[in-house]
């Protein structure tokens, strides 16, 4: 794939740049701030667009702000975050699939993270583990007419994981998940549209609450 | 003790500006003296008081003034009254035809004179009072102040503090985080090495985990880029306790936001470790009213060193007051009120 990089980090930056190339992939800009990554990705319309939150000039979200305006030019992105923010997760989530907020952490674990990134080009959504173990933590409405089983399986899916995946996650069979998926999309009144886009309508219901 | 010398010191000046105004009378021009005096006057105030040299030029001046004009005049009166009425009557007995009536009025001058010693005691202290207020104002504004500069300047240390360990520590934990991913995928599955490799690589994972909640108590970023609201939601879904938000907050002015967000991080730390309430709310509105109660056992009290004193003391700084409402039994309800423009 072709990636774009934005990070003001240079060891950092330059990590990225190797573990990326090393899975066979082509960075083709890896750039320090915000303004350049917004240029450097509508030069070279990369596969998918990687980009830390906190960069120059203001040191605050400039990096989540360009990734949400190059998600709505059609650019998938993942955002990498130093922290848990949910708040930053469910504007990400809201610009539709194609997403992903994953904490820097996850660079370590090479092998899952260059599989997220993969996930996210291909028009998938990725929310780290973390936010929705945190997530999960809260019961409330419309998520409390949910089973724990069925809470289970939506953070599986928040987590953007396909029903195969889930299933074996957790040693179900598929129809099993599909069933659970089916009761979750009706107790959080979802209209039936194409399932990828009640996937996302569910997250954000779990994001939002 | 005191205020009386100070208050007989204004006998003497008191009785020139005396002697001053009646040649004012016979000659307008004695008037004039008075102009130069105002100073002197006021440097005497400033003197007798043991005040330090004024910074508040005008008020000093505006003090010497009403000394001359009015205070001295009123300390003679007091004086005369006080310590003549006494003298007055005690010595009745020498200048009255009539011993009965005479002596009794001795009598009672003799009573009165710790009655008038005290009254000039009072005024003294008063006129003393006065005149320190006078001449230096302000002083309780100056200690808000000043403690308001030590709270901008620990929020500020944080705020480095953070950026620091944000540009420094965490990005080179992840750096060799992501160095030991790769050497993994290099090492052959089950030697010795790939053992080693991955067991740092925990570590490193740990490390990265302590440090990122270590952070976040510092300077929570959310709280910089997105506001109260925000750092509000994003604590109460930390919280053991389930908790519900409710808030309309726009952006407030910095100081209030960081004020009332260690607010919150402390009731929640409460709630979770002492309420053993099942559910707890935090509702916050307009500029600035706040509520956070829980459904715990109660009893909490700000005397028994929680850190509740310290919120409350963060809270004077930004002008701002917190009231706790925490009976044996529960519910625990604590209100925060900040003024803001």
């Amino acid at each position: 794939m072709r990636v774009v990089i934005a990070e003001d980090a240079v060891l950092l930056r330059e990590g990225l740049v190797g573990l990326l190339e090393r899975f066979g992939h082509e960075v083709v800009a890896a750039v320090g701030d915000a303004e350049a990554l917004t240029e450097a990705a509508m030069a070279h319309r990369p596969d998918v667009v990687v980009t830390d939150v906190r960069m120059p000039p203001g040191f605050t979200d400039e990096g989540l702000r360009a990734a949400i305006g190059l998600r709505a030019e059609g650019l998938p992105v993942l955002v990498l975050s130093q922290y848990v923010e949910q708040t930053y997760a469910a504007e990400l989530v809201d610009a539709g699939e194609g997403v992903g907020y994953l904490l820097k952490d996850r660079i370590g674990e090479v092998s899952e993270f260059v599989d997220a990134l993969d996930r996210v080009a291909k028009g998938g959504m990725v929310v780290d583990p973390e936010v929705v173990r945190q997530l999960l933590g809260r019961r409330r409405d419309p998520l409390r007419r949910l089973t724990p089983r069925e809470l289970e399986v939506l953070g599986l899916i928040a987590e953007g994981r396909s029903n195969a995946s889930i299933a074996r996650e957790l040693v179900v069979t598929d129809a099993a998940v599909a069933k659970h998926i089916a009761n979750i999309f009706a107790k959080l009144d979802l209209p039936p549209a194409a399932d990828g886009h009640r996937r996302v309508l569910a997250v954000l219901a779990y994001l939002r609450t | 003790m005191r205020a009386l010398l100070y208050l007989v010191a204004s006998a003497v000046p008191g009785l020139v500006a005396v002697a001053v105004a009646v040649m004012a009378f016979a000659t307008p021009f004695a008037a004039l003296l008075a102009v130069p005096a105002v100073p002197l006057v006021a440097w005497f105030e400033r003197w007798r008081l043991g005040a330090p040299a004024a910074r508040h030029r005008w008020r000093e001046l505006g003090l010497g003034l009403a000394s001359l004009l009015v205070l001295w005049w009123i300390d003679l009166v007091m004086i005369a009254f006080a310590v003549g009425g006494p003298i007055v009557l005690i010595i009745s007995p020498a200048v009255q035809e009539d011993l009965g009536p005479a002596i009794a009025a001795s009598v009672a001058g003799a009573v009165l004179v710790p009655v008038g010693g005290y009254v000039l005691v009072l005024w003294g202290r008063a006129r003393m009072t006065m005149a320190r207020e006078l001449l230096e104002p302000h002083r309780l504004e100056e200690v808000v102040a000043s403690r308001a500069r030590l709270v901008d300047a620990f929020d500020v240390e944080r705020r480095r503090i953070e950026r620091d360990l944000h540009d420094g520590a965490q990005q080179r934990l992840v750096a060799l985080s992501m160095r030991l991913g790769l050497a993994k995928l290099d090492l052959p599955p089950g030697s010795p090495a790939a053992e080693q490799v991955a067991s740092a690589h925990e570590e490193a994972r740990q490390a990265l985990v302590e440090l990122r909640e270590l952070i976040r108590g510092v300077h929570p970023q959310v709280l910089t880029d997105r506001g109260l609201a925000a750092a509000i939601r994003e604590a109460a879904s930390r919280s053991p306790v389930p908790v519900e938000v409710e808030t309309d907050l726009d952006r407030l002015p910095e100081q209030v936001e960081t004020a009332a967000y260690y607010v919150v991080s402390e009731a929640l730390a409460n709630i979770a470790k002492h309420s053993g309430a099942s559910r707890a709310w935090i509702r916050a509105s307009g500029r600035f009213v706040m509520e956070i109660g829980d459904d715990g056992k109660g009893g909490a009290d700000p005397a028994r060193g929680s850190g509740l004193t310290g919120l409350a003391d963060r809270l004077a700084v930004v002008g701002g007051r917190l009231s706790l409402s925490s009976p044996a039994g529960g519910p625990t309800t604590m209100r925060v009120e900040i003024p803001c423009e």
